[in-house]
C-alpha cells in the first residue's frame, strides 16, 4: 500500500509543520485518510476486523506523534476504531447462528455498555463522553473477541470480510458528513472570541432564523481569526462589530451570550480554545453573562486534563509579536548567567475550567450506531 | 447646631437686604463699587454674588417665578470680579470705601465659606478650608466653558446642590434656631479681636446696618437669643458686646456711603421694586420658625431648571442632537464625524480621523485665538505623539504657561475674567483635538481657580508671574515629587526573586522597576501589551536596554503567563471615588485574572488624577479612539480581511481607549499620600481638595 502510505506522510508532515490548523479541519484530513487507508487495505481471508484495527491504530499513532496538541486527530481515529469494532460486532451477531460462548459473552458486553448510554438519555456532554469510554473499553474486549472469531473463522466469513470493509467506510463516510454539518440553534447578541466555523454557522443560522442580534467579535490575537470571522458575518449581513481583545471585559457588560468555539473539550468538562478564552469566561463569569461552547463532535475528547496549561498548549512563534527587525539588539543580550534578558511567550491554547462553561452546544451521535 | 445656625443667620441677613434695597437702590450700586458684593437682580430677587450662601438660599425660592430680563440673567454671580450688569467702574479701588479697612475686602470670602459648612461632612477646621471648597466652585465640574455663561450656569448648579442640602438642616432644626445664628455671630466677631474688623466676617452683620433693617436684624436676633437662654449662656459677654460693636461700626459706614454713592442704580432699580412686594418686611419680624416653614414651603417646590442643575451635568452626549448642534457652532474646527458608528457608542464623539488632520493643519493661520503653543500641543495630542495622562498634562500645562507669559490684558477687560475665558477657548481647541483626560481636568480646575483667585491688587505682570510659578508647582509637587513619593512606597512591596507584572506602559510604574533595579533588588519582569498601539514594546526596550529580565507577552496569554506572577503593577488614568480605577483599555482584564489566580494587583496613580466621580461600567465615559488602525496589524500583512471593509453597512470596527477596572480587584493603590486600599479614596479626594486649592 504505497499509496497510502504517502498520503499518511503527507498528513504527517502537515500536521508538524502545522500547515493544518483548526480542529475540523484537522479532523476531516485525518477522517479522509483513514478512509483511504481502509479502503486501500488488502484484507487477507481471515482475522480481517484486527489487520484493518491494526492498520488504523498504526497510522492514527503516527498522526498524533505528529501534533500531540491537535486533540482531534486521536479523536477520529478512535471514532473510527469504535466504527470498526461496531461493524465487526453487527457482523458477528447476524452471521454466527450457533453463536461462540465468546461471541456471546461479547454481546452481552456490548448490550450492557448500550445500556449504559442509552439513546433516550439527555443530550448531556457526560453523556457523550460516556459512549467514547464505551468504546474505549470495548476496545479491549472485542480484540480479544476479534482474536476468537479469528480461531473459529470460517468460510462464509471469507465472503462477508468485503461487506465488512465496506460497511466501515460507509460509517466512516457519515462522520465526515457529520463533521462537516455540525451546527445550529439560536443566539442573542453574543461576543466571541476566535473565528470557528462552527460558531460562524451557529450565527448564520441564527440569522436566518430571523432572530435580531448583534455581534461582537474578538479579533484574538495573534491569529486574528476574528477578523476573518468579522468580515464574513457583516457579508451575511449580520451586524457585526470588531473590538480588540484588551475591550473583552468593557464590553462584556452589554452583552447577552457568549458564543465561542473551541479546540477540543475535554472530559471533565474543562475546554481547551485558542488563548485569551480563559480570560473572556472570567470577564462572563464576572458579569453573569452564559459562556457557550459550540463544539462538533470531532472535539470530545476522552482525556482528562493534567497541566493543561502547559501540556495540551504550544508555542508559537515570537515573530508574531515583535517584528524580527525591531528588538534585534535586544535579543542578544545575555544577563550574567547566560540566560536571555527578554523571552517573548506566545501561546497557542487557553484552559477553561468547566466551571465557568456555562453550556455545550453539540450535535447528536447516531444513536443507533452505539 | 452651629453650622445650621449659620444658614439660618444668611436667610435673614438676606431678607433683611431685600427690605433695605427697595428703599435705598442706591446702596447696591455703592456695594457693587467696592467689591464686597456685586448686586445683581435676578428677576425680582435681589442677589449678591460673592457669597454664595446667599445667591444659593434665595435662588432657589424665587427662581420659579421667571420672567427674568435677560440681559440680567446673563450676569455671573459668583465671580469676584464686579459684576457687568451694574454700571460704573468695573474695579473700584479699595480707597472709596474709606470707612472699612482694606481687611474687610479680603475677608469677605470666609463669611460666605461659613455659610456653606452645614453641608460638610466632617467638621471644617477653620473657616479657611471651607472657603477653599466654595473656591473651587467655578467651572469644576467643567473645564470646558466655552462662554462665560456656561461657566455661569455650571457654578450656579453647584451652588445650588450645597444649598439644597443645607436648606433641608436648616429647616429640621428650625426647633432651635434663633440663638444658634446669634451664637455664631457673636463667635466670629469675638474671633476677630477688632470689632471693625468683625463686621466682615459674617455677612449678615455687614449688611445689616444699611438702613433701619440693621436695627430689626439685631433686635430679632437679640429676642431669638433671650427665648432659647442655655445657648446663649455659650456667648460670652465680651463676645455679644464685640457683635454690638461691629453692628454699629457697620452703620456707620452704611451711612457714609450712602451719602456719596451717585444715584446709579438704573434699570435694576425698577426690578427691585417690582420685586419688593413679594416679601413684605413685616414677615421678617416673625419668629424664625415661621422662617423655616416658608423655607420648607420653598423647599417643596424647587424649580424644574435648578433641580436638573443641582447634580453636576454629565459630559456631553454626542447622541442628543441639538446640544451636538450647538456644540458645532461653537466649534472651532469643523470635524466630519465618523459615518459607520457602534450603536452603544452614540453618545460618545467620534471623527474621522483623516479630514481632522488636514483641517486642522490648514486652519493654522485661521484660528487666531488659539495660542502657538496650545496649538502645537493639541497637534501632538491628535498624532499621539503625546500620551499617557501625565504627559499630557504637564504638556497641556506647559503649553498654558506660555499662553500666559503672552497674554496681555485687552483694555476694559479684567485679567482674571478675560484669561479665564481664553483659556477656555483654548481647552475647547484641545479638546477637538482629543478629549481630556480626568488628570488634565483636575489640572485645569486648579488652574482656574488660581485665575479666579489672584489678588486684584497685584499687576497683570506680577499677576502673570504668579500663575506661571502656581502651574510650575503643580507640575513639580503633584506630578513629578508625587511619582517620587509613589516610587519609594512601591520599591518596598518589590522584594527578590519576585515576577512583576506591567500593563502598557505606565510611567509610574516604569519608574519603580527602574528604580528596584538600581537598588539592586533581583526581579523578573513581565510586559503584557495589547493592541493596537503597543505601547508595552516601547517599555520593554527601555527595560531591557537598561538590563532588566523581561518577558513579554500580549494580553490574551495573560492567564498563561499569570501563573508565574507574583505582584501586578498597573498604572491609572484615573481613579474614582467608588474605587473603580479607569485606566487604558485592558487594565480591567489583567486585574481580573490576576484576582483569579490570587495575585496582588498594585495600581500606582498619583493623587491630583483622583476624581470624585463614580463609575460602574466602561461604556458611559469613555474615549474612542481611530477605529482604522484596528483593521491593519503592524508587520501582519498576511491578515488583511478588513480592508477596505470600513464601508460595510454591517461591519464595524471599535477601538476603546479607557476602561474601568472594579475596586475588588485592587489590592491597594499606591498615591502620594501612601499605599491605600481601594476603599479609601473618598477620603483622599476629600483631603486633597482641601489642600490642593491652598497651593
Amino acid at each position: 500500500m504505497p499509496g497510502t502510505q504517502t498520503l499518511v506522510n503527507e498528513l504527517v508532515t502537515k500536521l508538524k509543520k502545522r500547515r493544518v490548523e483548526g480542529s475540523q479541519e484537522t479532523a476531516l484530513l485525518t477522517a479522509e485518510l483513514l478512509r483511504s487507508v481502509i479502503s486501500q487495505l488488502k484484507v487477507p481471508p481471515t482475522n480481517q476486523a484486527e489487520t484493518l484495527i491494526e492498520a488504523v491504530k498504526s497510522v492514527g499513532e503516527l498522526l498524533v506523534a505528529a501534533n500531540p496538541v491537535e486533540l482531534a486527530v486521536g479523536n477520529i481515529v478512535r471514532r473510527v476504531l469504535h466504527i470498526i469494532r461496531d461493524e465487526v460486532f453487527s457482523v458477528a451477531i447476524s452471521s454466527a447462528g450457533g453463536d461462540d460462548r465468546e461471541t456471546a459473552e461479547q454481546n452481552g458486553f456490548r448490550v450492557q455498555t448500550v445500556a449504559a448510554g442509552p439513546p433516550s438519555r439527555s443530550p448531556s456532554l457526560h453523556a457523550i463522553l460516556d459512549r467514547t469510554h464505551d468504546s474505549e473499553i470495548a476496545h479491549h474486549s472485542s480484540r480479544a473477541g476479534d482474536s476468537f472469531e479469528g480461531k473459529g473463522k470460517s468460510a462464509d466469513r471469507n465472503a462477508e470480510s468485503w461487506k465488512l470493509k465496506h460497511d466501515v467506510i460507509r460509517a466512516v463516510n457519515e462522520l465526515i458528513e457529520d463533521i462537516n454539518s455540525c451546527h445550529e440553534q439560536i443566539a442573542e447578541q453574543s461576543v466571541e472570541l476566535i473565528h470557528q466555523k462552527t460558531v460562524r454557522e451557529f450565527l448564520c443560522a441564527a440569522k436566518e432564523k430571523r432572530r435580531s442580534f448583534r455581534v461582537f467579535v474578538a479579533e484574538g490575537a495573534p491569529k486574528y481569526q476574528g477578523h476573518a470571522l468579522a468580515k464574513d458575518l457583516g457579508a451575511r449581513g449580520l451586524q457585526t462589530t470588531v473590538i480588540t481583545d484588551s475591550a473583552v471585559f468593557a464590553m462584556i457588560s452589554r452583552v447577552n451570550m457568549v458564543v465561542v468555539g473551541v479546540h477540543a473539550v475535554m472530559a471533565n468538562g474543562g475546554v481547551i480554545g485558542p488563548v485569551g478564552l480563559n480570560m473572556v469566561a472570567l470577564a462572563a463569569r464576572k458579569h453573569a453573562v452564559p459562556f457557550v461552547v459550540v463544539a462538533g463532535p470531532h472535539k470530545l475528547c476522552p482525556l482528562y486534563p493534567q497541566n493543561p496549561q502547559v501540556l495540551l498548549n504550544e508555542m508559537r512563534c515570537p515573530s508574531e509579536l515583535l517584528q524580527d527587525g525591531e528588538f534585534s539588539d535586544c535579543m542578544g543580550v545575555c544577563n550574567g548567567s547566560g540566560n536571555p534578558l527578554l523571552n517573548v511567550v506566545n501561546p497557542a491554547f487557553d484552559y477553561v475550567p468547566p466551571e465557568l462553561v456555562s453550556l455545550f452546544i453539540t450535535d447528536m451521535y447516531d444513536h443507533s450506531k452505539c | 447646631m452651629q453650622r445650621n445656625g449659620s444658614v439660618l443667620s444668611e436667610l435673614f441677613s438676606a431678607s433683611q437686604l431685600y427690605h433695605c434695597n427697595k428703599t435705598s437702590p442706591n446702596l447696591l450700586s455703592s456695594l457693587s463699587d467696592n467689591r464686597i458684593r456685586s448686586a445683581h437682580f435676578n428677576n425680582e430677587t435681589l442677589i449678591f454674588p460673592p457669597p454664595p450662601s446667599l445667591s444659593n438660599i434665595m435662588d432657589p425660592r424665587r427662581a420659579p417665578r421667571t420672567v427674568s430680563d435677560p440681559k440680567v440673567r446673563k450676569v455671573g454671580f459668583f465671580t469676584d470680579p464686579p459684576d457687568r450688569s451694574l454700571p460704573g467702574p468695573p474695579d473700584h479701588p479699595i480707597s472709596s470705601f474709606p470707612t472699612s479697612p482694606p481687611s474687610t475686602v479680603d475677608n469677605s470670602p470666609p463669611s460666605a465659606g461659613n455659610s456653606l459648612s452645614p453641608v460638610m461632612i466632617p467638621p471644617p477646621r477653620h473657616s479657611s478650608s471651607i472657603l477653599s471648597r466654595l473656591r473651587r466652585d467655578p467651572a469644576e465640574f467643567f473645564p470646558l466653558p466655552a462662554s462665560p455663561t456656561a461657566s455661569t450656569s455650571t457654578s450656579f448648579s453647584d451652588d445650588v446642590a450645597w444649598t439644597m442640602k443645607g436648606r433641608g438642616v436648616a429647616a429640621a432644626s428650625s426647633s432651635l434656631p434663633g440663638g444658634l445664628l446669634f451664637d455664631i455671630a457673636a463667635i466670629k466677631s469675638a474671633a476677630s479681636s477688632v470689632p471693625a474688623s468683625g463686621l466682615t466676617t459674617v455677612s449678615a452683620v455687614n449688611n445689616l446696618p444699611i438702613e433701619k433693617g440693621g436695627g430689626v436684624a439685631v433686635e430679632m436676633q437679640d429676642d431669638q437669643s433671650s427665648r432659647s437662654k442655655s445657648l446663649k449662656e455659650k456667648t460670652t459677654k465680651a463676645e455679644r458686646r464685640a457683635l454690638q460693636e461691629a453692628q454699629r461700626a457697620a452703620k456707620a459706614t452704611a451711612k457714609a456711603e450712602d451719602g456719596k454713592t451717585p444715584a446709579a442704580a438704573s434699570g435694576a432699580a425698577a426690578s427691585v421694586k417690582s420685586g419688593k412686594s413679594l416679601k413684605p418686611p413685616p414677615s421678617q419680624k416673625n419668629d424664625s420658625a415661621a422662617l423655616a416653614a416658608l423655607e420648607k414651603k420653598a423647599g417643596d417646590r424647587p424649580p424644574e431648571k435648578d433641580r436638573k442643575k443641582e447634580f453636576p451635568q454629565p459630559r456631553m452626549q454626542f447622541d442628543d442632537k441639538s446640544r451636538v448642534e450647538k456644540a458645532k457652532r461653537r466649534a472651532v474646527v469643523k470635524q466630519t464625524e465618523a459615518r459607520n458608528r457602534v450603536e452603544l457608542f452614540r453618545h460618545l464623539p467620534q471623527y474621522e480621523r483623516g479630514t481632522q488632520r488636514t483641517e486642522l493643519q490648514s486652519k493654522f493661520f485661521e484660528l487666531d485665538p488659539v495660542h502657538p503653543a496650545v496649538y502645537k500641543v493639541g497637534l501632538q495630542y491628535l498624532y499621539g505623539d503625546i500620551c499617557g495622562s501625565n504627559a499630557r498634562c504637564i504638556a497641556m500645562l506647559q503649553a498654558f504657561q506660555e499662553a500666559i507669559k503672552d497674554y496681555s490684558t485687552p483694555s476694559e477687560k479684567t485679567l482674571a475674567r478675560d484669561l479665564t475665558a481664553k483659556i477656555g477657548s483654548y481647552l475647547s481647541f484641545l479638546i477637538e483635538c482629543r478629549p481630556l483626560s480626568i488628570s488634565m481636568g483636575n489640572a485645569i480646575r486648579f488652574l482656574k481657580n488660581r485665575i479666579a483667585k489672584l489678588p486684584l491688587t497685584l499687576s497683570e505682570l506680577e499677576a502673570k508671574a504668579t500663575l506661571r510659578s502656581d502651574i510650575d508647582r503643580f507640575i513639580n509637587e503633584k506630578i513629578i515629587l508625587a511619582d517620587k513619593v509613589i516610587v519609594k512606597h512601591a520599591v518596598t512591596k518589590i522584594s527578590d526573586g519576585d515576577v512583576l507584572l506591567t500593563y502598557g506602559s505606565p510611567s509610574a510604574v516604569e519608574m519603580v522597576l527602574l528604580h528596584a533595579h538600581e537598588l539592586g533588588k533581583q526581579f523578573r519582569v513581565v510586559v503584557v501589551d495589547s493592541r493596537p498601539k503597543l505601547e508595552g514594546q516601547l517599555l520593554l526596550h527601555r527595560l531591557v536596554g537598561k538590563g532588566i529580565n523581561c518577558t513579554y507577552t500580549h494580553v490574551n496569554a495573560i492567564s498563561y503567563i499569570m501563573h508565574e506572577v507574583t505582584r501586578v503593577f498597573l498604572g491609572a488614568s484615573s481613579v474614582l471615588s467608588n474605587g473603580t480605577v479607569y485606566s487604558k483599555v485592558g487594565t480591567a482584564c489583567v486585574a481580573m485574572v490576576a484576582h483569579a489566580f490570587r495575585v496582588p494587583v498594585l495600581v500606582c496613580c498619583e493623587a491630583y488624577k483622583f476624581h470624585e466621580r463614580v463609575q460602574l461600567d466602561s461604556l458611559c465615559s469613555n474615549e474612542l479612539g481611530d477605529p482604522d488602525v484596528i483593521s491593519k496589524i503592524h508587520g501582519r500583512e498576511d491578515i488583511n480581511f478588513l480592508d477596505g471593509s470600513t464601508n460595510s453597512e454591517n461591519l464595524q470596527l471599535l477601538n476603546l481607549i479607557y476602561d474601568a477596572t472594579p475596586s475588588d480587584y485592587i489590592s491597594m493603590i499606591i498615591t502620594d499620600y501612601g499605599m491605600v486600599p481601594p476603599t479609601s479614596v473618598p477620603v483622599i479626594v476629600r483631603d486633597y481638595r482641601r489642600e490642593h486649592l491652598w497651593i
